[in-house]
């Protein structure tokens, strides 16, 4: 059950991240850092704009940068691109909060209750790998493409990635916090909001990160191939209709909501945690 | 044997930079055992990275066998004082001890001659196929001592190895390397900033300045070589050699490269009879 | 073990499915809906629907498309995370590049690699590589990044560097990072085999399962669903078991630690 981390950052909530010959100053990154980053990305502009020059990529499958940006300019300019992206940004809204909740609740009650505990987990060891793909061709036979379709890929993908981090962080209670709950007789509901429920939450922060990232794929994958309204939608379309660099331009905007969403989810993660992180691992500072 | 002769060592920062080690010299001789005490801070893992070849000083230089030090000499092993992280983790007991005679190419049957006498030396003969983190503290330093001893080292130097293990193991492990320098003939220099450790252990004790660094004192450990917890602990000569290493170390955490401007005198090796100066 | 522990033990792993299975059976047992036929008209087509001849034909190919793209996946991401791992210069380059590219949904790649490499063979393990490639190197890079400053300086002392301090140090730190890449990239493999089938194909798994929903084949459809599920809980089954042995000594470790 103790998985090695689920993520590359916050592995372990525990705050394993400040390893050793450690990170350099928490006062925010380098501005060489920064300045190398930067120059990073220029450079992939810089590739993306010579390569089709060179010929060594014909312009046809990669149009240069500079056309890409335009593409993107006009797509803006255009109220279907914003209808697109709000519908995008709804699936994966709805369908995220749908899944935290049921996924904390559900972790909660399961996680709490020990007999429950034993008797489910074989059946969630079972249903969590399952492909949320496979719904594919269910979703699409019992909600066409229905905003219904896109919330039945993305709940069920992303349910999993909450009630797993919340139940692990139900099982990383200390069991001294645990005793002396109980020697102070505090009640049921008592132990879950004083001992449970602080311990699993830097848990469930994580949870709702990782659910984050895949709920925005899900959503896309879900317009892409059922055919939901959406970015995802609008990219079928212009491949279909050969129009490359839209391809390209709204390729890059998924990308940069990814981010969005990534960047988002770890703010959020880190003020929910923030008092709980001083705790843990910033004494040193 | 092992010389180091005006060490200096400067760390650049972004904003400041740090002197750590003023200026040091000093002379180990092969088959000594040496050890490193010092006020907390005073730059000793410095110092012993500069000597290990893992971190290049600033000026000055480090000589082993007349050979200037520049990277990790071979010949040299360290133990270091977080045993728990100078371990592999993945690997068993043997394999840690194992690994670093590989690169020697001594043959299969010499290797597993070298890490059975080692192993059985630390008192490990059973834990072969344990991984270290199955071990207590002290045994995981066993370990680390056992992977130097098989490597054969001429010279070996030892960070705060006890540091972090409790008392009792700790009387047992000082043993162990007095048994150990006897048995092999090695070099020792030995980092503490235990003043007992520094004064029961070896046959000359370096007291150091805060930092900057210099070295404050060179003290010869006239206590008889045949040593044990229980007699020498409690001989009067201990006694006093420890009062006089306790007050230098007072007097280091106000003195520094910075108050005495020349070094002090380095090579001051017999202290005659020792009197309690101030009380 | 006592006989008795033994059915204690059974009753919980297998109890709730057994109920599961038994509800599901029951609730649809008279079921005359279109889209939900009965579970025993479902498993009647699953053995009809999937013999082994189409398991060759179908299952077969979309397995070892997989298998290609994610080992490919894994080379390149774990080669491409030490590269990047251990020079500070070359990581802070490249970490924003690095992290848009994983920031993309990895299934909209498909209509673009579809552009570079048609329809083929090729274009379904390139969609599989350049989906799983990222939260490997990823993870590879924070791995290495990671590795004890003191063993590395062990390892130096003792002389141990170059390729050995790759195989015996780097790489086996990095373990249990690059595992969890691993099996993060697993998952979306699993979807991007699928999903590249659907969209264009004459066989695999993805595209049978379509072909059978677009003809109204609603039982064997469900097969499909069903295969898909067990599919992908064996590969994770198998995952684990790999896991539990490459990672055992970081598994006891972590225990070792939580309760000193």
């Amino acid at each position: 059950m103790t998985s090695p981390g689920l993520t590359p950052v916050l592995a372990e909530p525990a705050g394993t991240d400040s390893g050793p010959g450690g990170a350099p100053a928490r006062r925010g990154p380098l501005p060489v850092a920064v300045l190398r980053g930067l120059a990073g990305l220029a450079g992939l502009v810089a590739v993306l704009e010579v390569l089709p020059h060179t010929g060594l990529v014909s312009a046809d499958y990669l149009p240069p940068a500079s056309e890409t940006v335009r593409t993107l300019g006009t797509l803006l300019a255009e109220p279907a691109f914003w209808t697109a992206l709000g519908d995008t940004l709804t699936g994966w809204g709805l369908g995220l909060a749908v899944a935290v909740v049921a996924g904390v609740v559900a972790g909660v009650v399961i996680g709490s209750v020990p007999v429950l505990r034993a008797v489910t987990a074989s059946t969630i060891e079972f249903l969590r790998p399952i492909p949320s793909v496979a719904l594919i061709p269910v979703a699409v036979l019992l909600y066409g493409t229905d905003l219904r379709s896109k919330l039945l890929l993305v709940v069920y993908a992303s349910f999993w990635q909450v009630i797993v981090q919340v139940l692990a962080g139900m099982q990383d209670v200390d069991p001294v916090a645990e005793d002396t709950a109980r020697s102070y007789l505090l009640g049921t509901w008592g132990r879950v909001r004083h001992v449970l429920w602080p311990t699993a939450l830097p848990y469930v922060m994580t949870g709702v990160r990782l659910a984050a990232t895949v709920a925005l794929i899900l959503t896309i994958t879900a317009e892409l191939v059922i055919g939901a309204p959406g970015l995802g939608h609008e990219i079928a379309v212009a491949q279909v209709s050969g129009a490359v660099p839209e391809v390209y331009a709204l390729v890059l905007v998924t990308g940069l909501l990814g981010v969005a969403v990534n960047l988002a989810a770890r703010a959020v993660e880190r003020r929910a945690l923030h008092w709980h992180q001083s705790v843990r691992t910033e004494v040193t500072a | 044997m092992l010389d180091v002769q005006d060490l200096q060592k400067i760390y650049t920062g972004r904003h400041r930079n740090v002197e750590a080690l003023r200026n040091l010299t000093f002379h180990i001789a092969e088959g000594e055992l040496v050890c490193l005490v010092g006020p907390s801070g005073c730059g000793k893992t410095t110092l012993l990275k500069c000597m290990a070849g893992l971190l290049a000083p600033t000026r000055g230089e480090v000589r082993l066998d007349g050979r200037p030090v520049a990277g990790p000499p071979p010949g040299m092993a360290v133990v270091f004082q977080e045993y728990g992280r100078s371990l592999f983790a993945w690997m068993n007991v043997r394999d840690n001890v194992a690994l670093p005679l590989r690169r020697k190419k001594l043959g299969k049957a010499r290797e597993r001659e070298l890490v059975d006498h080692a192993l059985e030396v630390v008192g490990l003969s059973d834990a072969h196929e344990a991984y270290p983190w199955q071990l207590s503290g002290g045994m995981q330093q066993r370990v680390a001592i056992a992977r130097a001893v098989a490597y054969e080292p001429k010279v070996l130097l030892m960070d705060e190895p006890f540091a972090a293990v409790d008392a009792q193991t700790r009387a047992e492990l000082e043993d162990l390397i007095r048994k150990l320098w006897h048995e092999l003939g090695v070099t020792v220099l030995f980092v503490t900033h235990d003043i007992d450790e520094a004064v029961y252990l070896g046959q000359r004790t370096l007291i150091l300045s805060k930092s900057p660094t210099v070295v404050q004192e060179d003290l010869t450990i006239d206590l008889p070589d045949e040593r044990d917890q229980l007699h020498t602990r409690s001989s009067p000569r201990f006694a006093e050699l420890r009062a006089h290493v306790y007050e230098q170390i007072q007097r280091a955490k106000h003195h520094s490269g910075d108050t005495a401007p020349d070094p002090v005198v380095a090579d001051r090796t017999i202290e005659p009879v020792l009197q309690k100066t101030e009380s | 073990m006592t006989a008795l522990t033994v059915a204690r033990r059974g009753l919980l792993v297998l109890g709730l499915p057994a109920v599961l299975f038994t509800v599901w059976w029951f609730a649809t047992a008279g079921s005359t809906d279109f889209y939900f036929p009965p579970l025993a008209t479902i498993l009647e087509s699953f053995g009809k629907v999937w013999t082994a001849e189409r398991l060759l034909s179908d299952v077969v190919p979309s397995l070892l498309r997989l298998a290609a793209g994610y080992l490919l996946a894994v080379v390149v991401g774990v080669g491409l995370g030490l590269v990047v791992g251990m020079r500070r210069a070359v990581r802070d380059v490249l970490e924003p590049v690095l992290e848009l590219f994983r920031a993309i949904p990895p299934p909209v790649l498909i209509p673009v690699i579809m552009l570079f490499a048609g329809i083929g063979d090729t274009m379904k393990v390139l969609v599989i590589v350049s989906g799983c490639m990222w939260p490997i190197l990823l993870n590879t890079v924070e791995g290495v990044r990671a590795v004890d400053e003191v063993l590395g300086d062990t390892c130096r002392s003792y002389g141990i560097t170059g390729v050995a301090r790759l195989r015996h140090l780097v790489l086996r730190a990095a373990s249990p990072q690059i595992v969890t890449g691993m099996r993060q990239a697993l998952s979306i493999g699993i979807i991007l085999m699928v999903i590249s089938e659907m969209f264009a194909a004459s066989n695999g798994l993805g595209f049978t399962i379509v072909q059978f929903q677009r003809s109204f084949a609603i039982p064997e459809m469900w097969s499909g669903v069903l295969l898909l599920g067990i599919l992908g809980f064996l590969l994770s089954l198998l995952f684990r078991f790999a896991e539990n042995r490459v990672l055992a000594w970081y598994h006891g470790l972590r225990r070792a630690q939580r309760n000193p």
